[in-house]
Formats: C-alpha cells, structure tokens, sequence
C-alpha cells in the first residue's frame, strides 16, 4: 500500500496530512453551492442532463421490508426505467442490502442487465457499529454474492473522537477485501459529521485510504446530500487530483428527489471538477423516487404536456 | 397630513397552504372600473400550475378519507371566517370592479350563504347521487359516488369572489382537491379569500389559486395528465371545444356551468359499484 505517497499508514503520518488541510470557509461554500443552484437548464441541454441523471442513477432500495420481489421489479425498473420507451438509458448501478445481492445479481443476468453492476451496503450499513472481522465478513460475502461495488459506512464515532488512524485503518482493511474484484464507496454521513471541515477531512482521509468513490449519506439520516456539502467534498476531489493525478468519483444519496435537484447537482459537477466526471464512473447519486421524476420530465420533454405518477411504475 | 407610510398588500398566490410568488417572477397590472392602478398580482406560469397540481394530488388522499362530517365543518368554517371578514371583501369589490356598495354586500353575502349550502350537502350528497340497485342474486348492489382526484377550475371574470367559491366549492364538497384560476380583471378577492382559508383549518393544497391570464393556464390545465377533470365556466365558450380536444388524452371529465346546483358536485364525482352477499 503506498496510499499516493501522501500517508506511509502511522497516526504521526495521517495527522500531519489531515492537518495540513485548509478549513472550509462555510459561508462561502453556501455561497457559492446557493449561486450555482440558480443556473438554469433548457431544451436540449436538459434532455442531455436529464439522460445523464439517469446512467447515474444508483438505485436504491435499503429498507427492513425489503423482498426478494421487490428487489427483482427494481432490477428489471434499472435495466429499463421505462417499459414504454426503450432509448431512456440503463441506471448506473442497484443498490441493495448484502443479502439481497445474489437475487438482483441472478435477476439481471437473467434479463439481460449484465451491464448494470450491483452496488452493496457493507460494515453494518448504517450505523457502523460492528467490530472488524464482522465487517470484513460482510464485505467478503457482498463480493462472493457478485456485488461489483461495495458501499462501506465509516466509522463516525472513532472520527468524531480524533481516531483518525481507526477510520483509514478500516478503510484500507475493507480495500483490501474488494481487491479488483469491486469497487469502493466510503460513505461519511455527513449529517452526523456536522462540520464542512470534518468532511473535507474525511474525504481526504479516504482518498488517501484507497477508496475509489466518496459518498455523502446512507440517506438514513437527515441532513443528507446538501448542494454544500457535495460542494465541498467535489473540492476535495479536485484538490486531490490535483495532488496525485488519480480521479476519485462522487457519490450524494439522499435527499435528491426531484429533476431540478439532480440538476443542480450536475451543475455543481461541471463547475467543481469539471465536465470528465460528468460520467457514471465518476458521479452517480443515490435515490430512488429520483428516477421516477427524471422519467415524468423526460415524457413532459418529449409530450409537451405535464404527466402523472400514474404513468410511471411504482417503487 | 399623516407621516405615516402605506403598507400595501403584496398580493401572491396560494399553492399548497402557502403564499409564494409565481416562480416566474412575472406581475401584471390590475386597475380599477375608471382605469387608475390598483394592484400588481402574480402572473402565473405553467409551473405554478404544475406545482399547485403536485400540491393537489398530496392533498388528495387526506381530504378524501376525511369524514363527510369533518369536510363540511370545514366548509362551514370558511363561511364564518368569510364573514368576519366581509367588510374587506366588499372593499376590494367596490375597489376593483366599481360596482356599488350595496351590489358588493349582496355578492359577499351570497358568497357566505353558498359555502353553508355547500357545507351541507357533504353528507348528503352520497344519498342523492347512489343508490341501492336491484340486482338477480342474493346480494346487495350499491353504487356509491367518489371523488375524482385533482380538478382544475376556471373561475369566472364576474362575479369575481362569487364566482370563485361556486368553482371550489362544489369541487371540494365531494372530497376533490382542486386548482383554480382566479378572475384575470378581479383577482383580489380571491386572493385575499386565500387568507380566509389559510385560516379555516383547510388542510394545505386542497384549495390552490393562481392568479393569471386564461389563455395562458387553461390549455397546460387541459393537457396535464394528473389532473382528472376540469371546470371550464370561465373561460369564453368558444375556447371550449380546443380545450376538450387538449383533454382528451386522459379522458378528462369537463364541463362548464351556468348555476350553483347539486349537479356541480355530482359532476366531479365518479361511481363505484359494490356488490356485497346478503348473509342466510
């Protein structure tokens, strides 16, 4: 592990890296995230945003309730959002609780989504709160089931209580599990985080840790995916490959409900970091009742008339 | 000579409980009978329209399990704040539309007199327009009318307040939520009766009002494909047949009305069959 030169993997190491950051000017941050908010999308430039959100789309389906069934109609909704319409994009990726991912993954295989990669919460999604070997397990069984990216949740309390050397410890120890064999979101909460300055932190510190996403929310928690915060954490992203040459992707979940909003968070995208991660290997948004949304303006584009929910399917 | 300031009232729109500016921007000017500047009301858009109806279809649920019972205290309720307030609303008629003072009381008090009327007919109306069917089986058959959904209205240009509350008013009766275009020319009535019902205990988005131009509104209002029915009485008769022919695409129920008559609320409600078996 050479973690970009940047750590050689001792605390003295990540503190000083972790140290040598500089703060996040929050007000400037809302500033700025509220200005490009105000851009405003048309006509064929909102088609292109709009078929875009939807290859970005991770779609998402994370509740106690959630069936065998349930989880087969979301693969065959992600494979073709609309069943009337076969020019609207296949979705970046499903996502799902760990032992659902054989069911999505035979489900596409057998539909023809080979091409739609699925996505598994992992390190006792949501809270955390699991010791490592039981988290290690169940990152290795995501990936025996066929998961193709791993969403591991940090761990809050260790970063909120300065051990920070406990965060990239489990970083870099569930990397090592995903091998080549999947790729690696790390998502942060950042409604828990409280700070932009703890979540550039944490961005950073998960960066150098090997992770090849970083993502807001498990969408468990509210603040979620804020235009500031992925304003900050696309920063930390272009800071970083400024650093190291090495592209990392963004990933907000939750909160993100409607077309206007996954807009602006294309906007934020493009003037951040800039228009090479415009493209699902290095943005995607996790939300479900998005899709359903992007599918409505995509029909209104297309009809000139407003439409229903009635005319898209049910999650 | 009073120091004193005017503070005059910044008239908006009324879209899910809350009073937001058209999302356009855009004002137009309302003057008087004699022609001198009264106010500057909301242009509407299309996209008030869509977000009212959005607003519309939330409510939906909520106001239709709401007991009959509980729908007509409510409509009873808007009539006693209407009344509180009539002073206010005679004002603004005799402000707007010139006419006289008398003219303007009676419009107000017809305006009151209409809601009880309506207000009475919420559990009533199931008597008039179901039934109880003769069937060849050991069952009942009962055919019981529902509310539609989200009806669109366009309200009348005269009588401005009046007008307004024989279009919302026979749509909500049934449990229908609903979005109105207010009287281009008289507007302030109506939005000032949006302040009637954001205190009449109304749940947020069952009655929304837009102020704006007609021809603007009603074809996105006849196109838009989560609206299930649409009052056209405001609107000239020679716009009616384009607007139907832009309805067609779901079906949409539309009808104009020249009275305030049970048939109002009848014609925004659909009938469901119930065959139930008659116990041994």
């Amino acid at each position: 592990m050479s973690f970009y030169g940047l750590v050689d993997g001792t605390d003295a190491s990540l503190k000083s890296y972790l140290g040598n950051l500089s703060g996040v000017d929050q007000v400037g941050a809302e500033a700025r995230a509220a200005m490009l908010a105000t851009r405003s999308i048309k006509t064929t430039s909102k088609r292109w945003a709009i078929d875009t959100a939807i290859t970005m789309v991770d779609l998402t389906t994370l509740e106690g309730a959630d069936t065998p069934g349930k989880v087969k109609a979301l693969c065959t909704k992600a494979v073709r959002p609309d069943p009337t319409d076969s020019s609207v994009p296949s979705v970046g990726a499903v996502c799902v609780y760990n032992d659902m991912v054989s069911v999505a993954r035979n489900h596409l295989d057998l539909i023809g989504g080979q091409h739609v990669p699925v996505a598994a919460v992992s390190t006792a999604f949501p809270s955390g709160r699991a010791s490592m070997p039981v988290k290690i397990q169940d990152t290795q069984d995501a990936i025996d089931a066929g998961a193709a990216e791993i969403d591991m949740v940090i761990d809050r309390g260790a970063f909120l209580a300065g051990r920070y050397i406990d965060v990239f410890n489990e970083i870099v120890q569930i990397r090592e599990v995903c091998g080549d064999k999947a790729h690696l979101k790390v998502i942060f909460e950042t409604g828990e985080l409280v700070t932009y300055d703890n979540v550039r932190k944490a961005s950073f510190l998960a960066m150098a840790a090997g992770a090849d996403f970083i993502k807001t929310s498990t969408g468990k928690v509210a603040p979620a995916a804020t235009p500031p915060v992925v304003l900050v954490m696309l920063e930390a992203v272009r800071d970083f490959y400024e650093m190291t040459q090495v592209r990392i992707g963004v990933k907000p979940a939750g909160g993100i409900r409607n077309t206007k909003d996954a807009i602006k968070q294309l906007v934020l995208v493009n003037e951040t970091v800039g228009p090479d991660w415009l493209n699902p290997k290095l943005f995607r948004i996790g939300a479900s009742a998005l899709l359903n949304d992007l599918l409505m303006q995509r029909m209104k584009m297309d009809d000139g008339y407003y439409t229903s929910p009635q005319y898209v399917t049910m999650d | 000579m009073s120091n004193r300031i005017d503070v005059k009232k910044t008239y908006k729109l009324f879209i899910n409980g809350a009073f937001p500016r058209t999302e356009s921007g855009r004002t137009y000017e309302v003057k008087n009978a004699k022609g001198v500047f009264v106010a500057n009301p909301c242009l509407a858009s299309r996209k008030d329209l869509r977000d009212a109806v959005v607003a519309a279809r939330a409510a939906h649920a909520g106001w239709n399990k709401a007991t009959a019972y509980n729908r007509g205290q409510i409509l009873y309720r808007i009539a006693e704040m209407l009344e509180g307030r009539r002073g206010q609303f005679v004002e603004e008629i005799v402000n707007v539309t010139g006419a006289t003072k008398t003219k303007a009381d009676k419009e107000v008090t017809e305006s009151i007199d209409r809601l009880v009327w309506y207000a009475g007919w919420t559990d009533k109306i199931a008597s008039l327009a179901g039934s109880t069917n003769p069937v060849a089986g050991p069952f009942y058959n009962f055919t019981i009318p529902e509310s539609m959904g989200v009806v669109a209205a366009i309200a009348p240009e005269n009588p401005s307040l009046l007008g307004l509350i024989d279009a919302v008013a026979p749509i909500i009766t049934s449990g229908n939520t609903v979005v109105v275009l207010a009287s281009t020319k008289a507007p302030l009535s109506a939005m000032t009766f949006a302040e009637v019902l954001a205190t009449s205990d109304l749940p947020a988005g069952v009655i929304n009002i837009l102020t704006g131009k007609k021809d603007e509104i009603a074809p996105w209002m006849a196109s838009h494909m989560d609206i299930d029915a649409l009052d056209i009485s405001g609107l000239s008769s020679k716009k009616h047949a384009d607007i139907k022919v832009a309805g067609a695409e779901n079906l949409k129920r539309i009808h104009s009305f020249k009275s305030a008559d049970p048939g109002r609320i009848i014609a925004f409600m659909e009938a469901k069959t119930v065959w139930h078996p008659i116990g041994l």
